[in-house]
């Protein structure tokens, strides 16, 4: 990982380096032992990045099979654990670290003038933990894997399946403590380490949506671990909770189950509403509309997030005036999304616009997370939900937020502060061609899933020989994966190639509101050379373009 | 909110009352000492939610087999059961003792407290065993080997509780208590470090923090067990 | 929390000590009294005093300096009743109709 100094740039008169913590120390040890923020994120970029590699094969697995009709490719009982382990590692060990972890420990601390985290060394553990729970993962997939569905409902998980549900509960347990771990660094930090100056109304909405993730990594967590050691307990030990044989009831494990699973959710997608409103605010260089609204219905959406969780169980068997009162619910948690997305739309309205790489990527956000979160309110009727439960319906519904919504909002946030943590500046015209190959791709991989769904191909299926006239949309959506698997290669690349040959990249290249942009690229290891004094409000962009008057002025 | 600003930059708080135990990142002590209790908190919270799942699964089904887990509850032994929340309630007196001790130097009753707390943690460890063992005995364990015929339903003569929905009140029964009593052993692991630490006079009324937040941990493993005890100790003792 | 009491706060943890101990012989007791579908209420009642006493005292959530500690005493409970609430809502209403 050490920025060599040593390549040519004729062209760029480049001083000597300043000393960044990136080039402060080399070797190792100096990575796996740092409890510099700056560095753990990286561990995380690199981590999350190959387990993102594992999902994806997976997915690819699931998308050729499902080219024919018939279950051609593999057994049924292999396309089980494909699904299994491909939501597992990308709910698990990609999704809900990814943002947090990697743009969240980074920035965090620079966003509120800080040094670094309140709990550097527990900032590290985090990081090991993660580590720990993905080899645990890694060595269950190779010696056989689960067959539960990433779900692992009971009674199949704990009385009749033959797989390894211990081994792959126990890595997620481990990686849930990890995210516990995150969310208590961010909640004490936030509240005990801004810079003075820095009140609750200047803070960068970014951190206002980490804030709110880490509200339900802290409480939601602890519930799947407890209904974690329940099954193994079950497996291991005999000790039956949920066997409907003693009495149990298989649904409290489910009630158990989506009580967390449903706010995980919101811990994927908050961090990227965070990353679009700092993208959305930027690249129309205007303050974002409505800046109470937005940093109350993150709080919003994670206190609401716990109230729908029974939604994913309208057919399992509860009773039906729950299910109204969750249905009721469920409406309810799109509102604070909804007012989001009128806010950014707001602030976008005579915006002085740039379509940079992070703003397509932030566009492709607000459309499909709009459908995607639009799909989530028809499965909250309870008349759709009963047709299309367990249907492609579904699985188009999750992909779009937290493909479309999530994913994107990660690539949009790592372009937009590649500069900051790389001292580089990626290649923009490459940068634009792959959010476009990934906005394509991703609407073909997805799209038809909605019109399978609806028709009714069901999802965990491997073979839908009775229904051959479904093959011409899957291969649609095979075809779709392809091309948005080289839509997620290219950044991969470019990024890669931008830390050798990338120009080299000013404090702020896109001269933006947020005390990150008002340090070095890449920063001190302390990050600021004095200690910052905030007397500005956040997304102060009149004030930023002011000097600049022969450039577009920002409209009012 | 009346939160600290600092962010761990200024010089001045380093060349002042210089503690060695200021990490870098903080600007002085009360805000290492403030983000430290909160952090503990925040935990605290965390473990709320986590022993909270095992609540709502013995609330569901005491609910749905009330007379089952009566007879279950009426097997396990009240006397133990009732000493033991004596000796935890003991051990959260002196462990304010030690928090009280260390801010005010007293470094002997410091040093006493730890150990007495110690010695009740180990103690409500041994009754435990004692309990279990019991169990065991009795067949009472979820598993092959578990037994819970003709036992009557306190209150319905004549009724027997039915041994699979028992079963499911013993399974509850030892992975809450179970659970319990793991955080006991790390609670343990953390006082022994705190005496290790307080011997070598670590310990000021300056900073003291490991002490107070070591005690938050305890007092919050000693609620858990409060609720506990009359839940499945005392679901009907009529005599 | 800091250097200076005002006095001892050593007779409060003793009341306390106390009364936890009371406590305990109380729920023992009012176990063994037939009380029909009260006898959980009150077993939780206890329960809830006992440990609202050592939060308020033993963990100093009572003069605390911040509001921010309650706040988290609160959002834990709060989260915690959801939890315990919203399932209840499946499980009171199976056998509804």
């Amino acid at each position: 990982m050490s920025m060599s100094t040593a390549i040519p740039q004729p062209t760029i008169p480049h001083p000597v380096e300043r000393e960044n913590y990136l080039n402060k120390e080399y070797g190792v040890w100096s990575w796996l032992l740092t409890t510099d923020h700056k560095r753990i994120a990286l561990l995380y970029l690199l981590s999350i990045t190959f387990f993102f590699f594992i999902g994806g094969f997976f997915a690819l697995l699931i998308r050729l099979e499902l080219l024919t009709p018939a279950g051609d490719l593999v057994q049924a009982d292999t396309y089980n654990k494909l699904f299994t382990m491909h939501g597992m590692v990308m709910v698990f060990f990609f999704l809900i670290p990814s943002i947090p972890a990697v743009l969240g420990n980074f920035l965090v601390p620079l966003m509120i003038g800080a040094k670094d985290l309140a709990f550097p060394r527990i900032n590290l553990l985090s990081w090991y933990l993660y580590i720990i729970g993905g080899v645990m993962m890694l060595h269950c997939m190779l010696t056989g894997g689960v067959d539960t569905g990433w779900t692992f409902y009971a009674p199949f998980s704990t009385s009749f399946t033959n797989t390894k549900i211990v081994e792959a509960g126990l890595a997620i347990f481990v990686a849930g403590f990890s995210s516990i771990l995150t969310g208590l660094n961010f909640v004490v930090t936030i509240h005990r380490m801004r810079a003075p100056g820095m009140t609750w109304s200047r803070l960068p909405l970014f951190i206002w949506a980490h804030y709110a993730t880490s509200i339900i990594q802290l409480l939601g967590t602890p519930v799947i671990a407890v209904t974690i050691v329940l099954v193994a307990a079950e497996r291991a030990l005999h000790l039956g909770i949920f066997d409907p044989k003693l009495g149990g009831d298989p649904l409290l494990f489910q009630h158990l189950f989506w009580f967390y699973s449903h706010p995980a959710v919101y811990i994927m997608i908050l961090p990227a509403m965070g990353v679009v409103t700092e993208i959305i605010a930027c690249f129309s260089r205007k303050r974002i509309f409505g800046y109470s609204f937005v940093a109350f219905s993150s709080i919003a959406i994670a206190v609401f997030g716990f109230l729908v969780w029974a939604h994913h169980m309208f057919v399992a068997g509860i009773s039906i005036y729950s299910a109204l009162v969750f249905s009721f619910l469920s409406y309810a948690v799109a509102l604070p999304s909804a007012i989001k997305v009128f806010n950014w739309t707001a602030t976008l309205y005579k915006g002085s616009i740039h379509y940079d790489a992070p703003m397509l990527y932030a566009f492709g956000f607000l459309g499909l997370f709009t459908i995607g979160g639009l799909t989530g309110l028809f499965l909250s009727a309870l008349g759709i939900n009963v047709h299309v439960t367990d249907t492609y319906f579904v699985v188009a519904h999750f992909h779009y937020i937290m493909v479309g919504g999530a994913v994107m909002g990660y690539l949009g946030g790592m372009h937009f502060w590649w500069p900051k943590i790389s001292g580089r500046l990626y290649p923009e015209g490459w940068a634009r061609l792959a959010a476009l190959i990934v906005f394509i791709g991703f609407n073909l991989t997805f799209f038809p899933q909605f019109l399978l769904g609806y028709m009714g191909m069901p999802r965990r299926y491997y073979d839908y020989s009775h229904m051959p006239e479904f093959q011409v949309l899957n291969v649609l959506s095979t075809a779709g994966a392809t091309v948005l698997g080289v839509g997620y290669l290219l950044p991969m690349i470019y990024f890669l190639w931008s830390m050798r040959y990338g120009k080299p990249a000013s404090d702020n290249p896109w001269n933006a509101a947020g005390l990150e942009w008002k340090t070095a690229s890449p920063p001190p290891t302390f990050n600021f050379d004095e200690e910052p004094v905030v007397t500005w409000e956040a997304y102060n962009y009149e004030q930023l373009d002011a000097p600049h008057k022969e450039e577009v002025p920002v409209a009012r | 909110m009346p939160d600290n600003f600092a962010a761990g930059f200024s010089e001045d708080a380093h060349s002042e009352s210089h503690n060695p135990a200021l990490l870098h990142h903080f600007a002085e002590p009360q805000q290492q000492r403030d983000a430290a209790s909160l952090g503990m908190w925040v935990f605290l919270a965390t473990e709320v939610m986590f022993f909270g799942g095992l609540f709502c699964a013995y609330l569901i089904y005491r609910r749905w087999y009330f007379g089952d887990f009566a007879a279950a509850s009426k097997s396990i032994n009240m006397g133990l059961g009732a000493t033991n929340t004596a000796v935890l309630i003991c051990s959260s007196l002196t462990v304010v003792l030690a928090v009280w001790a260390a801010q005010t130097a007293r470094r002997t009753l410091l040093l006493i407290s730890l150990a007495i707390t110690m010695l009740l943690g180990l103690t409500f460890l041994g009754i435990k065993g004692i309990e279990y063992r019991e169990k065991f005995v009795e067949h009472h364990v979820p598993g092959a080997s578990f037994s819970f015929e003709n036992e009557p339903i306190p209150g319905h003569p004549g009724q027997f509780a039915n041994p699979r929905h028992a079963q499911l009140f013993f399974s509850l029964y030892f992975v809450m208590t179970g659970l319990h009593a793991l955080h006991m052993i790390i609670g343990l692991g953390i006082f022994l470090w705190l005496f290790i630490m307080a011997w070598k006079g670590r310990f000021t009324p300056e900073w003291h923090t490991p002490v107070e937040i070591g005690g938050l941990y305890w007092h919050f493993v000693d609620i858990v067990w409060i609720y506990l005890f009359p839940l499945l100790y005392l679901i009907d003792r009529h005599p | 929390m800091s250097g200076h009491s005002k006095s001892s706060p050593l007779p409060t943890y003793f009341a306390v000590f106390i009364a936890l101990l009371i406590g305990t012989a109380l729920t023992v007791y009012a176990a063994t009294l037939d009380l029909g579908r009260y006898n959980a209420a009150v077993a939780l009642t206890i329960a809830s005093i006992k440990a609202t006493l050592v939060a308020l005292f033993f963990m100093h959530v009572k003069g605390a300096s911040e509001k921010l500690t309650k706040l988290v005493v609160v959002a834990a409970l709060f989260f915690l009743f959801l939890l315990l609430g919203l399932t209840m809502t499946d499980y009171a209403t199976r056998l509804w109709n």
